[in-house]
């Protein structure tokens, strides 16, 4: 069935395909008509799932984690200034393997106060050990959270969905909306191995000395190395069933490229554009969209970028005192592996402004003037 | 010799032998917090799930993997026993249990000031969860640093004895009935009979039901071992922690009628937390502890 719905009410079709059992979550703009909905699903009986209307962003992960340990299916939203107030949450729901899944709209961190779009709230919490699905659709919102329950309980770690405030969350898109019936077949219930019960009494996440700890956290790690074979698996099954891929890189005219831009979330479709025009022009060009950024999914990168000449990441985030996120991971990702291209980096976007085809042709024409990166960061259209 | 015997008086126990608890714990001697959750667990029987944030039983119950309990434990984070015991009863009713007890277990630290947001939003909720507050009155288990739950005088390792805690203890119980709960009780080691039959009836209420148990801690209060009921006894028959519940917030009763109140000296008296005191500072206490009393004799009518 096809529905016109915002960013926002994508996420919460997708919890409610997905069957969740448990939602507890907080208010914040942008992300507000996630729960909203949700509510009324609740409400209306269409969702048989307890909403939990907590006083915090801690208290909803904190809920959440409680749910899911109980052996139950959960969903939350959050934002920005919530996501940040999660933040110890976040550590717990992975450390202590709570298969949770998580909307995230990428809202500029205060002050000022802003609640337009950038990745500097999610990116901030990249080694909390969770997954980051970035999306630049609705139609991928609701595929990418069902797929997202499927992978995180199989691995037993959470994972958050994450769209783009404003220019996702409030875009309005036609989205071919799954059947119910296959969506359950796909994901069947959620049955953890292990679940806190009285028939089963254990202590979970009690005092774990330096003889035990270490082997957690490589467990996790391991785990999470599963991770990228596990997303490509359940994705091309997905396509079987419902005729779209999930991946975990999404190129676009990258086979013959020279020149790549690499981009993640709506920003990696006006980069399409670009890609088109520059082609016009004799450029031979093409995208690499990021749709997950943990894990990192390395081998992909390496094979779409070690065919070009110059990749330049375009990034809507800064780690301060370093350069752009995902600059840094890419840069990292072809260290020392052989033939690969020079990589620029380039900071564009931050605080919701607009990241344009002509940002992309301006970047273009930067890394296609020269032949190494002779700086980190490039800002684009900084006004100062 | 008189062939006719009396009727010997029997007294009846009423505290269930079942336990919940095994020896093999980590608990100082003379620990308040460890009886209170022996007696507890004696009330609601094995079929209840704990969660137990950062406290003294963080570690009380073995590190991992060994637990000294039989009923199942989630070990939160520090301000989250409410919001977590939310989430555990949401979860395990959307997986067909109904009828496991959920417990949010925390000290005072955990209660009255890191974890007070998320207890009042599940309290204004009304969550179907058991809060128990077991207060030995400071951050006993980082060391013995003052909480807004450590009384007037007290010194602990952050209220040096140059400046002891000059501000009262908070009235946790009054914010709680402000919340309009179904249930508040109070309770002490030193009454178990009356500990466990006020947690057997809370377990037949639905709704938020909140307890505050007063534990003794002799590492924090400088105290023996020994006199760790003796201590918890005092404060309830000096009305320094009188028995009571509240029912929906209005209804109060007083479960211990105090005839003859004793004065609270002797109790400062054999805290190592109070030697600093001087008279007019134990008057001031014994003022305090009067006011409080008067106005739950008021409130109970």
């Amino acid at each position: 069935m096809k529905k016109v719905m915002m960013g926002n009410h994508a996420l919460s079709f997708g919890a409610r395909l997905a069957r969740s059992q448990v939602i507890a979550a907080y208010p914040i703009t942008p992300q507000t008509q996630v729960v909203e909905l949700l509510s009324e699903m609740c409400a209306d009986g269409s969702l048989d799932a307890k909403f939990i209307k907590v006083e915090s962003e801690h208290s909803a992960m904190a809920a959440c984690i409680g749910a899911s340990v109980a052996g139950a299916r959960t969903f939350t939203a959050t934002s920005a200034q919530g996501l940040a107030l999660m933040h110890e949450m976040l550590h717990w729901a992975s450390g202590g393997r709570h298969p949770v899944v998580m909307g995230n709209i990428n809202r500029s961190m205060a002050p000022g106060w802003s609640i337009w779009t950038d990745q500097n709230d999610s990116l901030s919490e990249r080694d909390t050990g969770w997954m980051q699905y970035y999306c630049a659709s609705n139609q991928e919102v609701v595929d990418t959270v069902i797929q997202a329950f499927k992978v995180s309980e199989a691995l037993m770690i959470p994972a958050m969905v994450i769209l783009d405030a404003f220019a996702l969350s409030h875009t309005y898109e036609v989205v071919d909306v799954p059947d119910q019936a296959l969506v359950d077949a796909y994901l069947p219930p959620f049955k953890p191995v292990i679940r806190l019960t009285p028939d089963d009494p254990r202590a979970f996440g009690g005092l774990t000395g330096s003889e035990h700890y270490m082997e957690l956290r490589y467990r996790l790690q391991k785990d999470m190395e599963k991770a990228p074979a596990l997303i490509e698996e359940t994705g091309r099954e997905y396509e079987k069933t419902f005729g779209r891929n999930l991946g975990l890189v999404d190129p676009y005219r990258c086979d013959d490229a020279e020149f790549i831009f690499v981009t993640s979330g709506t920003a990696g479709y006006t980069a399409r554009v670009a890609v088109d025009e520059l082609r016009e022009g004799g450029v031979k060009a093409g995208n690499l969209r990021m749709k997950v950024f943990r894990p990192f999914p390395f081998a992909r990168v390496r094979e779409v970028l070690g065919k070009a000449k110059r990749a330049a990441v375009v990034d809507r985030n800064c780690s301060y005192g370093a350069h752009g996120i995902f600059y840094q991971e890419v840069k990292s990702a072809l260290y020392g592996e052989a033939g690969m291209p020079p990589v620029f980096g380039y900071i564009a976007g931050l605080g919701g402004r607009d990241i344009t085809v002509d940002s992309f042709k301006e970047v273009a024409a930067h890394a296609l003037a020269k032949d190494r990166a002779d700086e980190e960061i490039v800002w684009i259209g900084v006004k100062i | 010799m008189s062939t006719e015997t009396k009727k010997p008086k029997k007294m009846t126990l009423t505290i269930p032998a079942d336990e919940a608890m095994a020896c093999g714990h980590l608990a100082c001697q003379g620990c308040g917090a460890t009886l209170a959750m022996r007696y507890m667990l004696k009330a609601l029987g094995q079929r209840t799930a704990l969660c137990i944030p950062a406290c003294c039983w963080a570690v009380i119950d073995g590190p991992y993997p060994y637990s000294a309990l039989d009923v199942p434990i989630y070990h939160c984070a520090f301000e989250t026993a409410a919001s977590t015991a939310t989430g555990v009863k949401a979860g395990l009713e959307m997986v067909g249990d109904k009828e496991t007890t959920v417990v949010a277990w925390a000290g005072d630290g955990g209660t009255f000031d890191i974890g007070l947001q998320a207890l009042s939003g599940a309290a204004e909720r009304d969550e179907d969860i058991i809060y128990v507050c077991y207060d030995n009155e400071a951050y006993m288990n980082t060391g013995i640093q003052r909480s807004s739950a450590t009384p007037y005088g007290a010194w602990t390792t952050t209220t040096p004895v140059k400046h002891f805690k000059n501000r009262p203890k908070k009235d946790i119980v009054a914010i709680m009935a402000a919340h309009r709960i179904p249930y508040i009780a109070t309770a002490s080691v030193s009454h178990p009979e009356d500990f466990v039959k006020k947690m057997k009836k809370a377990k037949g209420i639905k709704g938020t039901r909140f307890f505050h148990v007063f534990a003794p801690c002799p590492t924090g209060w400088k105290s023996r071992p020994e006199d760790s009921i003796k201590l918890a006894r005092m404060a309830v028959q000096n009305a320094y922690f009188p028995l009571f519940e509240i029912e929906g917030g209005e209804t109060y009763t007083i479960n211990l009628k105090l005839k003859d109140k004793k004065p609270i000296d002797d109790y400062i008296r054999i805290q190592g937390r109070f030697r600093h005191l001087k008279g007019e500072q134990i008057a001031s206490v014994q003022a305090e502890v009067d006011a409080r009393w008067e106005r739950l004799l008021k409130l109970a009518g």
